[in-house]
């Protein structure tokens, strides 16, 4: 529970609000071991505590990796940081993604905004396990072309022939050559087999909300659906209360959970 | 070759139309191509036909006097560009640009417009597939509204 001091490496600029924090202990050699779909506490001293999932490799356990976008007053000071200066650490915390309940399946990511950010420790483990997946496709939408979270890497991405990328915009100026339109828009002629697929959805509610029901209008089962539930996390380990919701904490129970298993509290709008 | 009856055939948008129906749009139909960078159609302009687009993408695309020309949609292969035609005063709403090179099936819809006049049946199982996917397109747009990934998300 006590945080632990990690010195940051760099401090990447993703999009114009957007960036990620690589880490290390400070320490010296201790490694940090986390499963896809986790998330830290990061404490900026003087400042506040805050849920942040890690969007690193989870096979690179030297160097921890955060991606967030600057809205309020922690994540504005956490903007501020350069390199050297020190964090504080508390985790890793919550349920991860089902690599490997996905094994031998399709697995069709839709990620939303900074959504992107939680999903790619998920990836970086397929990727490095290819042979243990059939197809893996990426539906990703962000608001603008400018607003496109990890673009070398989705381009790297989109190069191979093992993973599919489609990528769309809400908007856009008539210089872009990709497509325009909600994420959702992409479920009906994605590439993947619903009746096996494993889906791993990722951004704000209301985009997961229709995200699902679009995949449910394809074939996918609520079984096959893991979603990413974000609250206002504060302990870490489903004592305080901050993020319950209904019978579950989002922090132990979650940040993942099986739709199926969540369903009844998705939709219930006093939760 | 495949004949045009196939294509349209074998065209979601037309999946389950009985045969005489299919027979009838068949007449209206006619194999289009259109370079990249193209306008399929402008703004204001008058509206008497729509698409399946086969192969391409098209941006639909709306001036905004101080900001430029902002993309509001892209159709892709499988998709229908158009349903101005359907609606009175036919005109269209927005300016569709090629964006990939586009393969498509232009359908005449005055030529339509009289079949189904002449013919409810076919006019009744047209407004319905047209009618579904005008509700997705509102859907989407709703959504596209509501700025999921703006600042307050």
């Amino acid at each position: 529970m006590i945080p632990c001091p990690f010195r940051i490496r760099t401090v990447r600029r993703e999009t114009q609000d957007t960036f990620t924090l690589e880490l290390e202990p400070a320490g010296g050699s201790e490694r940090f071991a986390f499963k896809p779909g986790q998330f830290n506490m990061l404490y900026v001293f003087g400042v506040g505590e805050i849920p942040i999932s890690i969007s690193g490799d989870p096979a690179n356990a030297g160097v921890l990796m955060h991606t967030t976008r600057e809205v309020g007053t922690v994540t504005k000071a956490m903007g501020r940081l350069k390199r050297g200066d020190i964090i504080g650490v508390r985790g890793p915390f919550g349920t991860p993604w089902p690599v490997q309940e996905a094994e031998g399946a399709d697995v069709v990511i839709v990620a939303g905004g900074i959504g992107l950010a939680p999903l790619r420790p998920a990836l970086y483990h397929m990727l490095a396990h290819r042979d243990r997946y059939e197809k893996i496709v990426l539906l990703y939408g962000a608001r603008t072309p400018s607003d496109i979270l990890y673009r070398r890497e989705l381009q790297r991405w989109r190069a191979q022939f093992d993973l599919e990328v489609h990528i769309t915009v809400d908007r856009a100026m008539s210089g872009w050559r990709g497509n325009v339109g909600v994420v959702t828009s992409l479920i009906p002629r994605a590439p993947f087999d619903p009746r096996s697929a494993v889906a791993l959805v990722c951004g704000p509610e209301i985009m997961m909300r229709f995200t699902v029901l679009e995949l449910q209008r394809r074939g996918v089962l609520p079984s096959q659906i893991y979603i990413s539930m974000e609250r206002n996390m504060k302990c870490g380990v489903g004592i305080c209360g901050h993020c319950q919701l209904g019978h579950c904490f989002v922090c132990k129970d979650g940040p993942v959970f099986r739709y199926d298993r969540i369903e009844h509290l998705f939709e219930r709008r006093e939760i | 070759m495949r004949t045009l009856e196939t294509i349209l055939s074998e065209h979601p948008f037309f999946k389950g139309l009985p045969e005489r129906h299919l027979k009838v749009i068949v007449g209206c139909a006619s194999n289009v191509s259109f370079g990249e960078g193209e306008i399929i159609f402008r703004e204001g302009e008058e509206a008497n036909c729509f698409y399946l687009i086969r192969q391409g993408r098209v941006a639909l695309e709306v001036y905004a006097a101080g900001v430029g020309t902002i993309t509001i949609q892209t159709l892709d292969a499988g998709d229908i560009l158009g349903w101005s035609w359907l609606v009175p005063p036919y005109r269209w709403h927005f300016d569709a640009r090629v964006v990939e090179p586009v393969r498509a099936i232009a359908l005449d819809g005055e030529c339509l417009r009289r079949k189904c006049e002449e013919d409810h049946d076919l006019g009744y199982e047209l407004l319905k597939r047209f009618a579904e996917i005008i509700t997705q397109r509102l859907q989407a747009t709703r959504l596209q509204l509501l700025d999921v990934y703006g600042l307050r998300s």
